[in-house]
């Protein structure tokens, strides 16, 4: 199977090569032998948060995005301080300057750009450093021991942070620029001396208009000269003026470069089987140096070495959100003043905020924003958009309405909220709490903020507004979006689990927290529930259901009420009782003196406040199947009358929903499956917000799916029509075995199917082949279930748990 | 002044499970860990007085049934962010007889 394998080599170990890398992982896990050449000798990292590291937000081992083991564990050969010295393109090997060789079938060229070193009379002297790598940042770190000035070459955004590192380690920083203001690429003249005036105030210095002719000193840099005849001294020289595409080794071999490494659409350079990707390429004459573009590039290019289709490469659009010594600025487009292009401009010196938009054609092609982001967002939509906005542009200038734009504005209603204002409406987590977690005590992922303020922890209805908050308030904190497990317990997800299951034949909840690496031996309660059912989901003939790793109700067969009684819903199916069943549950509720009994919203009747020594008596004398209205199982099939009785109806609602419940009942799901079946379209079982709603027409029955009616309202969708009961039967048998083998456990069918989308249900189930395949596993399934009141009745090494221990006696002696 | 009481055997308990026992007035969860241990702590979540008996055992906590506030077996304490604080029992278990004793 080696054999067949194709070699592929990535030239570079930086963002952009290997998140290509970790994409076509993702996509075609076993289609390539991986070898990978990164000069430097580190794993893979964020240069992006290089100036935080110098700022000290964050230590070195922060910043690493794959740490060794991500190589070894995905069978990755890795050589760090290795430089590729030459691509040997007709043998189609590459060597380093170690001597290593590695044969390609396919090559990316991800060399990236090197600093732009300024050809200035002194550059070679000691102490004159640019600002790029690990290895820069460690110097700065060391002169800043030793030495008191530095000097940084270079106004732009590189410069400054380089600047504030440098401030931050507590040395004096002056920064030259050529040209007359700051960041002149990425904010406009007003911006930017709003920006200057910030910076100056905690204590950078600038020289504009300023071209340096030398680099004073003996040995070591001592100062620099400029070409006016002024002078500025400095013991640390840095030059951050720009970057250049890294070609070298590619002109070399032959491959077509301009400034960078041309490519096509495709990553595909100018030679077969050659791609390049990220800040060393040139794609439609534009070399790229954010990680937008570049993230962009390496995912199309992902997908076709993984043979899955995929659109081209067409450009980006990009904005700057950037986080400038604590001032947040924004440019998108083409915000400068040009021909043809007028703008609006609002500036408030006392708040510290600007903001210029800037139209042309009725079309906003670009703006500035400062001090204040939270539009930016909105305003690089509509630019990517290329809407009109003619007659609107005042009110985007004085803040973006969401009617206007036709989407809500979240983030400024966000920031608008007052600090009191309950976010977490289940753990009474207020916006300030949240705000707080984020700024003051550094959370910067939604699940450590869950573990911390419990926000986001129960219902999970807020987490949109928890991580709205995280954009919000971590700004340029939040890098790469940790990944999460589905608790804090792994960092694995379902997918990854119930392969690993399967892969390795797990057969215990021990067994799999084991072997796939739990943090915490034993689990918590969001995980053991879900391994539980994954397991028991994949075997259900092998697999001994675990009851201590189900959660209360599941356990007692009961929901446990505030006081800690139960309550008791027998099963009436399809909502249709009799007489001499209602006599029954009256003198049950009577003798036990059951303090309320009432109707449930699905057509049954429920006995609140039972204790639990009472559970397994009551059980006995109902003597009716538990109705399963505590699990994540069937709980209801809600009917109408249909055709029995009603005038309208066109069939028999109340039988088909009989012969749903009878059918389906004590089936274990990801989470509570809630069925109707209307008699006719005017829907009175209310079908269309049911996991699965039936609605019989005239001649046939329509079949809707993924519909909720709790947190979020969510209305179904059809997934087909048929003309009989038993094509119901099939449809729906199949419909929920393939949610119960592909949904994450708590996920009721409304969000999977938001997540897979329905065109995948539709597609899974359009064979009849496969339906009848699923249906033969739910039938096989539901084939070994047993009433669980009937069997805590009759045994008793289950009935004791209901019971109080017997008494206390003095210990002997 | 302390007593000593003999309230279950090991057989009475299921692992990770729990059985209670009401001493004066005061209920009592008795929980069996995976580790052969026994911990003993009042029955009532220092939160919304939830049964403690009736959650689910991880390691040497129990999370509260009703709001899942994650409860340690051996101090008592309520893990963070969550404050607060249950009465914890000394046990002791002869593993001979299996008798499981409750100081209070």
């Amino acid at each position: 199977m080696t054999a067949t394998k194709k070699k592929l080599v990535l030239i570079g170990n930086g963002m952009a090569g290997v998140r290509a890398i970790e994409h076509l992982l993702k996509l075609s896990p076993e289609s390539y032998d991986i070898t990978i050449f990164g000069a430097e000798p580190h794993p893979n990292y964020n240069r992006i948060m290089l100036s935080s590291v110098l700022a000290g937000g964050a230590d070195m081992q922060e910043i690493i995005i794959n740490d060794w083991s991500w190589y070894i564990e995905n069978n990755i050969t890795l050589h760090t301080g290795h430089k590729i010295t030459n691509i040997d393109t007709e043998r189609k090997k590459v060597t380093s300057h170690l001597g290593i060789e590695a044969a390609y079938d396919a090559l990316i060229i991800a060399t990236g750009s090197n600093p732009f070193m300024l050809p200035l009379p002194g550059a070679d002297k000691e102490g004159v450093i640019a600002f790029r790598d690990i290895h820069d940042c460690e110097v700065m770190m060391d002169t800043a021991k030793k030495y008191k000035k530095a000097v940084v070459i270079g106004g732009g955004l590189l410069g400054l942070e380089a600047a504030r590192g440098l401030l931050h380690l507590g040395m004096e920083v002056n920064v030259v620029h050529i040209h007359s203001y700051l960041m002149e690429r990425q904010l406009d003249e007003a911006a930017s001396k709003m920006l200057q005036r910030e910076l100056e105030a905690q204590g950078m210095q600038f020289l504009l208009k300023k071209s340096t002719a030398a680099i004073k000193g003996k040995r070591r840099a001592s100062g620099l000269a400029f070409t006016d005849g002024t002078e500025v001294d400095g013991d640390l020289v840095v030059m951050a003026v720009g970057i250049r595409p890294n070609i070298e080794l590619a002109r070399a071999a032959g491959i077509d470069v301009n400034r960078g490494i041309v490519i096509d659409d495709f990553m595909r350079t100018s030679l077969p089987d050659i791609y390049a990707v990220g800040e060393c390429a040139e794609h439609r004459g534009i070399a790229y140096g954010l990680v937008a573009p570049l993230y962009e590039q390496g995912a199309v290019l992902a997908k076709l070495l993984a043979g899955v289709e995929t659109a081209g490469y067409t450009g980006s659009v990009t904005s700057t959100k950037l986080k400038v010594s604590g001032v947040d600025v924004f440019s998108a487009g083409r915000f400068g003043d040009s021909p043809g292009t007028r703008s609006l401009k609002l500036q408030d010196d006392l708040a510290g905020t600007y903001k210029k938009i800037v139209i042309q054609d009725g079309k906003l092609v670009g703006a500035v924003l400062f001090g204040d982001t939270s539009d930016g967002a909105e305003l690089f939509a509509s630019i990517k958009k290329g809407e009109s906005v003619a007659g609107r542009e005042k009110e985007i200038l004085l803040g973006i309405s969401s009617e206007l734009l036709g989407q809500s504005s979240g983030s400024s209603r966000l920031e608008a909220m007052a600090e009191d204002e309950i976010i977490c409406g289940c753990n009474g987590v207020s916006k300030g709490t949240i705000a707080d977690a984020i700024t003051n005590k550094g959370y910067n992922t939604v699940s450590s903020i869950k573990s911390c303020t419990k926000a986001s922890a129960s219902c999970g209805g807020c987490k949109p507004l928890v991580e709205g908050l995280l954009n919000l308030y971590s700004g340029d904190s939040i890098g790469e979006p940790v990944k999460e497990g589905i608790c804090g317990c792994t960092t694995l997800n379902r997918d990854e689990i119930v392969e690993g299951i399967t892969k390795m034949r797990l057969m215990s909840t021990n067994e799999v927290m084991n072997v796939l690496g739990w943090h915490n031996p034993e689990g918590c309660t969001k995980c053991r529930p879900a391994l539980n059912y994954y397991l028991g989901m994949l075997y259900p003939e092998e697999y001994v259901d675990e009851k201590e790793s189900r959660i209360t109700n599941e356990r007692y067969h009961a929901n446990i009420q505030k006081d800690g009684t139960f309550s008791v819903v027998p099963r009436i199916y399809g909502g249709v009782t009799s007489p001499a069943d209602l006599k029954k549950i009256a003198e049950v509720a009577e003798k036990f003196e059951v303090p309320m009994v009432k109707f449930t919203g699905g057509q049954r009747l429920d006995l609140l406040g039972v204790k639990k020594e009472d559970l397994p008596k009551i059980w006995a004398e109902l003597d009716m199947p538990s109705g399963h209205a505590y699990g994540k199982t069937l709980r209801t099939v809600k009917t109408c009358v249909g055709n029995t009785f009603c005038r309208f109806g066109t069939q028999d609602s109340i039988g088909m929903g009989i012969r749903m419940e009878k059918a389906f009942e004590r089936l274990n799901a990801p989470a509570k499956v809630k069925l109707a079946v209307s008699g006719c379209p005017r829907n009175c079982a209310e079908s269309t917000i049911k996991d699965l709603g039936v609605i019989a027409i005239d001649g046939g029955w329509e079949l809707h799916v993924g519909g909720n009616g709790g947190i979020k309202v969510r209305a179904t969708e059809l997934l087909t029509i048929v003309k009989t009961e038993d094509e119901v039967m099939e449809w729906s048998s199949s419909f929920l075995q393939l949610y119960r083998e592909q949904a994450q456990w708590n996920e009721r069918t409304a969000q999977w199917i938001e997540r897979v989308g329905l065109d995948y249900v539709k597609k899974a189930l359009e064979k009849q082949e496969d339906r009848l395949a699923l249906t033969a596993r739910i039938e096989k399934t539901l084939s070994l279930t047993t009433d669980p009141w009937k069997q805590i009745i009759q045994t008793d090494e289950l009935r004791k748990n209901f019971e109080q221990l017997s008494g206390a006696q003095p210990a002997q002696i | 002044m302390t007593t000593k009481l003999l309230v279950a055997n090991l057989s009475d308990i299921d692992v990770l499970g729990s059985r209670t026992i009401k001493i004066q007035n005061t209920e009592i969860a008795v929980f069996r860990l995976t580790d052969g241990s026994v911990l003993a702590v009042e029955n009532k979540c220092p939160h919304k007085g939830g049964v403690l008996s009736e959650g689910m055992v991880c390691g040497t906590a129990v999370h509260c049934p009703l709001h899942d506030w994650k409860i340690d077996l051996r101090s008592g304490r309520a893990q963070e962010p969550d404050e607060g604080c249950v009465t914890t029992f000394e046990t002791e278990i002869d593993r001979e007889s299996g008798s499981i004793y409750v100081t209070i």
